[in-house]
């Protein structure tokens, strides 16, 4: 296994065609630095398992912004900071593939802290490799989340301070803390054996992942020469006697053991199927148009309004649904944005044999007030000649207006005394199948069954339409 | 197939499921949510994700991860949260990623307030994303188009490689109407570029990064060539009584239903108006636009938007300076009324 980690793994392109220029055969990392080292660990590791061909590999913002120059894996290259939701989206696509995220310290502690925190929490199936080497290599040498109090880089020239930048984040304590993740372990690449203790943990990050075991972490202390401004033994050096001080090594949590594997299988529904999921499925009415009891005057723009609770929507939305089945054209909306104040719930409906312009119903044909607040308000843009029904058993004050035909009806109370108030909505339909020429009767009772489908309401629901109905038959003569 | 009496919203995830799409992400936002419930409800059903990300930023990268293995994706969300989907907007076209955003616009600038309007069509429009970049994008005026727009956005998305947004507003979105519902889409090409985790994708990357300025510059040149062959191929609009119309009044979503009322109460009154109708506003139907100014019996433009006047610039590069174009705004939710339109379309032909 030794000699695999100094030669070059089959889960590396043999030749680096992606990397611009001549050398397609030497990574662009600055001599003596960590990823290389810790590419070749994941590749040998993606290889021994046999699982590189089903790798999926996302590389963040950062100096490993081209892992894709090298890894013979399928290969995203996601926004900084976003590739556990990258790596997320990928998973749940595929649930059989082995995700790896590879991520820096400014990427995943800094402007990807979200992500990173979310994707552990729920547990994704991903392997991440955090890289912490307390700088930002690729931008220029300036302060990383991780960077330590005193370090000097471009952006703390006069070195960290907690009063300015705060503490450096530990973020295999933070994600050990979680409940999700079954395994984090923080390790360091400063020597052979830490290297190959960082091996063991590269190896048991990925094998998770195969078991199914659910998320790991694994952060990585790794040196940045070229950031530090030192030689690579130097920086070796510093990551033993300074970095590891301020983040100690360690298994931090290894619940993997203990765990079930996950179910991640899809269970795709069939095409047949899917439009009963979705509830497509026609109902078998067969109404026959043609012998429907419809008068003349179908086009009503008709506004219903009372308090929430009184069923205002649901009498719109029946409304229409009666409509569409007696193959008119129908539209429903209910109150909202600034119609919505003066604490009134109402929707705007509209019938036609012709095609609905706009949906809103400034001057209804029939308004239906069910409170007080809802006659006063609406009760001045009722069209000359058009009808408004409103409940005398809960509105002390009558329509003023004689231009129109005043229609009150007690809903509530015959609702009452059919044994719930809440069905005084279908009273009123029942008056406006009684007295208006939009709506067959017929229909409507056929239709009834559908909204309501259990036995016991559809039953008084039926009682409440029909004593309507006599209300609204006797308004016609 | 079947015809059933449904919201706006919901219309967008039973067409999505319908065209194919089996992913959603997305986070909570009026008024849009009904799309989030609607994706929640039926997505667990079709064996679908449904996954409510801890942001609209990894939303929308989610669906990046997910577009790139090549199944059909989606996210929505209304205006503050499209704001926010803008970064990953840009990577989506760069990489040339296939997939779906909704907006259900709301009213702006900043937390604005949750009712109708359509001040998103700059951020949508023109990419409100870093980069030479367009969206493919669609403005459906009812719930049948709410329907049939994003089914076609799934179709768009993946013939050109390239998001497509649904542009709705408040209204659509939460307003009720019978949809014929088709069979759900049984063909899909097939991606050789994703990234499947199987051996042949390999040497597939889902990548926007081009260091070479040469690179970068060939493959913006490559997105412009597409953007021009989806103007070509793509660009969807509706005439309404334009045939001897002397006045033409534009406008797009919900507007689009109060002008054809208007239009048809003035032409009562012998008003010789129409209405020409953007279904896609990018690619924006500038030359059907230019073609109309051409014509010696159009003697003005009049555009109606629930903005500040934000696709009224487009007219008016289509129409040139051939004819004058007028323009009427609402904003901060507030909707014309029918008569407010009838007013204002002819205060706008007087001005003349």
């Amino acid at each position: 296994m030794s000699v695999k980690i100094l030669g070059k793994s089959d889960s590396f392109y043999d030749v680096y065609e992606r990397r611009p220029g001549t050398n397609k055969k030497q990574t662009h990392y600055c001599p003596g630095c960590g990823h290389g080292i810790l590419h070749k660990l994941i590749g040998e590791a993606l290889n021994d398992y046999q699982v590189a061909e089903k790798t999926v590999f996302v590389s963040p913002v950062g100096c490993s912004v081209f892992a894709y120059y090298y890894f013979n894996a399928g290969n995203f290259q996601a926004a900084h900071g976003r590739a556990p939701a990258v790596a997320t989206g990928i998973k749940r696509s595929l649930p059989e593939s082995i995700v790896i995220s590879y991520q820096g310290d400014g990427d995943l502690a800094a402007i990807g802290g979200n992500e990173i925190l979310h994707a552990a929490n729920r547990g994704e199936a991903l392997t991440v490799f955090f890289v912490n080497n307390a700088i930002y290599g690729m931008t220029g040498g300036q302060m990383a989340p991780t960077t330590l109090i005193g370090q000097k880089t471009t952006t703390t020239p006069y070195g960290r301070t907690v009063a300015n930048e705060g503490f450096p984040i530990k973020m295999a304590e933070i994600i050990a803390s979680l409940e999700s993740p079954v395994y984090v372990e923080r390790v360091m690449l400063a020597d052979t054996r830490s290297i190959n203790a960082a091996r063991k943990a590269v190896r048991k990050g990925i094998k998770n992942q195969i078991e199914k075991k659910g998320f790991s972490f694994i952060e990585v202390l790794s040196t940045c020469p070229t950031g530090w401004k030192m030689t690579a033994p130097q920086a070796e050096e510093w990551i033993k006697s300074t970095l590891v001080k301020n983040f100690p090594l360690g298994v931090y949590k290894d619940i993997a053991e203990q765990v079930e594997p996950l179910n991640l299988a899809k269970n795709l529904a069939s095409l047949e199927r899917v439009p009963r999921f979705l509830g497509l499925v026609q109902d078998r009415l067969e109404l026959d148009t043609s012998k429907m009891k419809l008068g003349e005057e179908i086009d009503q723009e008709i506004k219903i309004a009372g308090f929430g609770g009184q069923g205002v929507l649901s009498l719109g939305v029946w409304l229409s649904e009666i409509g569409m089945r007696e193959d008119l054209k129908v539209s429903w909306i209910p109150s909202y944005g600034p119609e919505m104040r003066g604490g009134t719930a109402n929707c705007h409906v509209k019938l036609s044999r012709s095609n609905i312009g706009s949906p809103l119903v400034t001057q209804p044909t029939i308004l239906i007030a069910m409170n007080r607040p809802s006659l006063e308000k609406f009760e001045d843009d009722v069209i000359e000649g058009g009808a408004i029904i409103w409940d005398n058993s809960l509105i002390d004050v009558a329509p003023k207006r004689s231009d129109i035909r005043n229609i009150p009806i007690p809903s509530t109370q015959i609702a009452k005394e059919l044994g719930n108030t809440k069905i005084s909505n279908v009273v009123v339909l029942g008056v406006l199948a009684g007295f208006t020429d939009f709506l067959d009767p017929d229909v409507v009772q056929r239709v009834l069954p559908i909204i309501f489908k259990k036995k016991h309401l559809l039953e008084i629901n039926l009682k409440a339409f029909q004593k309507g109905l006599e209300l609204g038959r006797d308004l016609k003569n | 197939m079947a015809k059933q009496f449904v919201k706006g919203n919901e219309a967008i995830v039973k067409g999505a499921i319908l065209a194919g799409c089996r992913a959603y992400y997305g986070y909570p936002i009026t008024p849009a949510s009904e799309i989030a419930h609607a994706a929640a409800q039926y997505m667990p059903l079709v064996g679908g994700t449904f996954l409510q990300a801890e942001s609209e930023i990894a939303a929308i990268n989610m669906v990046y991860g997910a577009a790139g293995t090549g199944i059909r994706a989606m996210t929505a969300s209304s205006s503050p949260g499209f704001s926010l989907k803008q970064e990953g907007m840009s990577y989506l076209a760069g990489a040339e990623l296939p997939c779906v955003v909704v907006d259900v616009m709301r009213g702006g600038p900043g937390l604005g307030n949750i009712a109708p309007e359509q001040g998103d069509y700059n951020q949508v429009v023109k990419g409100g994303g870093h980069g030479n970049y367009k969206n493919i994008v669609l403005v459906p005026n009812s719930a049948q188009e709410m329907c049939d727009l994003t089914m076609l956005a799934f179709e768009l998305a993946d013939r050109y490689r390239n998001p497509a947004v649904v542009l709705a507003d408040g209204f659509i979105g939460q307003m009720m109407e019978p949809v014929d519902f088709p069979e759900p889409v049984s063909e899909f090409a097939e991606k050789n570029w994703a990234v499947r985790g199987i051996d042949k994708d390999r040497l597939n990357l889902i990548s926007s990064i081009e260091l070479d300025p040469d690179d970068l510059e060939r493959h913006n040149k490559k997105l412009q060539r597409k953007y021009e062959i989806i103007e070509n191929a793509e660009t969807r609009f509706e005439k309404y009584r334009l045939d001897d119309a002397e006045f033409v009044v534009v406008g797009y979503g919900i507007v689009s239903r109060m002008i054809h009322t208007a239009v048809d109460q003035l032409r009562e009154e012998g008003v010789k108006v129409g209405m020409f109708r953007p279904i896609t506003v990018s690619p924006f139907p500038r030359k059907q636009l230019a073609e109309l100014a051409g014509h010696n019996s159009i003697k003005a433009f009049s555009v109606i938007e629930l903005s500040n006047g934000q696709m009224v610039d487009d007219v008016r590069l289509a129409v040139n300076g051939a004819k004058p174009v007028e323009f009427y705004g609402r904003m901060g939710g507030n909707v014309p009324s029918i008569d407010e339109l009838v007013h204002e379309i002819k205060r706008m032909m007087r001005v003349l």
